[in-house]
């Protein structure tokens, strides 16, 4: 998530030869890229689009509105809508401690967060089903008390969570460190109480920041297959989300319905992208603002 | 409000930052904390403020027991070295935060809130910038919008940390003065930090001297200035020139050379300090120092000239009068007029 904060200053200056490629250089540079970008980028989601209409628009809705697919879809929107609060909570409270605390073991909190990042999402899977299941110290207890997890809303939402962990964590703790605590110190010696000034100094400072995670987190956990995928148990209209459902679909060779369910994900990325490039433009400007006294 | 701190240590992380430091402010006055980068002037502050709580030692305003309270209940204004204003706020949101975040049963109203605060913005000068936000004001107004913010809450004391480091100098100069105008009508018990003698001297009505996190000395600028009362304080404040000395039965000798100067330290090797400019030159015969001249240079009203001592080869400055010649390798001879020995450890 490493965003290009530079990007709108001016680049070197336009009399500096050394930089300048010659002509051809540029325009197969830019070919290149272009190309590459067209085939492996444009056209994939283009073919989503083309696949999803091929049998017209009636086909197209009524695979969106078949019960199976608005269950998915329900069930998408109720991961996303419990997942990201949760992760947004937990994301603030773990930024605040690492940025503004000093603590022993504060460098294996942070390597922690990450873990999510760098662990498969099927092993996050697999590790809730060796936590849940029936085997399992925890699993025959929460039986005993009618809770299911596992192959039940309770798993998706907490294998959706362990993956889109690191999102906003990973977005508030630079921006955090690069604020320090004086604004907070300001406050407190105003007489402002603690709740008084995480509301009104510290959650203003990280308002962009904190949006910008919980976009990337929501898009992550509407989105995520292979963790959900394992302990989800894929029980049509019950516990399929939306990706298990659109390869539900495409296994059973129904592609049109598959790519209309797909067109639907593919929107929510484009959506997902704007709006992160207009945070950007925006973010990017209270950052350098932070940095100048 | 008289504060009084007794006995404070504080150290980071087992690394001592204050040394068992104790000070007595008097209601009303303005307090420098003047020393070089390190020397525990922004912990003491801190200190104070309740933003730091000490290992050991207390902290009291008036008589009541300060270290028992929180920052909250100290009810102190701070002023943060880069101002810490709240960037999403307007110059008046900012200057009535601490009163609008008062519990309710002594929260003014909200149009007796925008009063107050803009009452003190037409004091420190910046009426009409109400709707501003702080990126859109100078350093100079972004000071004095702290400085309103930190009076909006009627504080016990008033607390600056480095209030004039990160401005140009002109600005700085001329805030000085100005604070110095605020602290008169006011009359709140201020302390200030700094690193530049020179703001200390100007401004402050007692200067408390501090290095490696002791206080050095604490006095008025005539005081510390004129009677520095350790090697320290006299190299850190004003010019001061040094010559390795020796005391034999009360007097001083520089290599096999009475210099004239008495002194009621025992007999041993003692540092000898004197400003540069109050020296007086006298005949060679006489009992003093003598030395050749290495350099010339005029600085303003004054010659500058750089001597090389005789016997040991050492190097001093001393100020003489423009129109002296001090041509190069003649001899000079003189006896600083007031100085101050302090034996070698």
């Amino acid at each position: 998530m490493a965003h290009d904060l530079s990007q709108s200053e001016p680049i070197g200056n336009v009399w500096n030869p050394a930089t300048t490629e010659s002509r051809t250089a540029r325009y197969v540079l830019i070919a290149i890229t272009l190309v590459f970008l067209g085939l492996f980028l444009f056209m994939p989601l283009v073919s989503v689009f083309v696949e999803a209409f091929r049998k017209g628009p009636a086909e197209f809705f009524a695979a969106l509105v078949e019960p199976d697919a608005k269950a998915a879809i329900r069930l998408t929107l109720l991961v996303a809508a419990t997942a990201v609060p949760l992760n947004l909570i937990f994301g603030v409270v773990a930024a605040w401690t690492i940025a503004k605390f000093e603590f022993k073991g504060k460098a294996f909190l942070t390597t922690l967060i990450d873990l999510p990042f760098s662990v498969s999402p099927v092993i996050s899977g697999l590790v809730y089903v060796l936590l849940f299941s029936s085997h399992s110290v925890l699993g025959p207890w929460l039986k005993s008390h009618g809770i299911e997890v596992l192959f039940a809303v309770p798993g998706i939402v907490l294998a959706t969570m362990f993956v889109t962990f690191p999102f906003v964590a990973r977005e508030l703790i630079p921006l955090m460190q690069h604020q320090g605590t004086t604004d907070e110190e300001a406050a407190l010696s105003l007489g402002a109480n603690g709740w008084q000034t995480f509301w009104h100094v510290t959650l203003p400072n990280i308002k962009w920041g904190l949006l910008y995670g919980v976009l990337l987190c929501n898009a992550r956990a509407m989105g995520e297959f292979g963790a959900v995928s394992v302990v989800s148990g894929h029980i049509r209209g019950l516990t399929n989300t939306m990706p298990l459902h659109v390869e539900i679909l495409y296994n059973e060779y129904n592609f049109v319905a598959a790519f209309a369910v797909a067109s639907l994900l593919a929107l929510l990325a484009l959506v997902t992208l704007v709006l992160k490039t207009l945070l950007e433009l925006r973010y990017g400007a209270e950052l350098r603002a932070a940095g100048g006294h | 409000m008289d504060v009084r701190v007794s006995g404070v240590r504080k150290e980071f992380d087992r690394f001592p930052a204050l040394h068992d430091v104790s000070l007595e402010i008097n209601s009303g006055e303005l307090i420098a904390l003047l020393g070089p980068s390190g020397s525990g002037k922004t912990t003491l502050l801190r200190l104070i403020a309740g933003l730091e709580s000490p290992t050991e030692g207390k902290v009291f305003f008036g008589d009541e027991d300060a270290s028992l309270k929180s920052v909250q209940e100290r009810n102190v204004g701070f002023v943060f070295q880069h101002y810490a204003l709240f960037r999403h706020m307007t110059v008046i949101d900012n200057v009535g935060f601490g009163l609008k975040v008062r519990p309710n049963s002594s929260r003014p109203s909200s149009d007796e809130i925008r009063r107050r605060s803009s009452e003190l913005l037409d004091f420190v000068q910046l009426s009409g910038l109400e709707k501003r936000y702080p990126a859109q004001l100078s350093g100079g107004q972004r000071q004095r919008v702290a400085l309103a913010r930190a009076m909006a809450i009627e504080p016990r004391i008033l607390l600056l940390d480095e209030p004039f480091g990160a401005l140009d100098a002109k600005v700085r100069k001329e805030l000085r003065r100005w604070l110095r105008e605020i602290h008169d009508k006011t009359k709140h018990t201020t302390v200030f930090v700094t690193h530049d003698q020179d703001e200390a001297l100007e401004l402050a009505d007692r200067v408390v001297v501090m290095s490696q996190g002791r206080i050095e000395q604490i006095g008025t600028p005539d005081e510390v200035y004129d009677k520095p009362n350790s090697p320290f304080v006299y190299s850190f404040i004003g010019e001061s020139s040094k010559i390795d000395v020796r005391v034999e039965n009360g007097e001083l000798w520089l290599a096999d050379r009475r210099i004239g100067l008495k002194s009621d330290l025992p007999d041993g090797n003692a540092w000898l300090y004197f400003r540069p400019h109050d020296v007086a030159l006298v005949k060679d015969s006489d009992a003093c120092i003598t030395g050749t001249v290495v350099a010339s240079r005029r600085v303003g009203a004054t010659r500058r000239v750089e001597l090389e001592l005789g016997g040991n080869a050492e190097r001093i400055e001393i100020g003489i009068s423009a129109d002296h010649p001090a041509k190069e390798m003649s001899g000079i001879a003189f006896r600083p007029q007031h100085w101050r020995v302090f034996p070698r450890s």
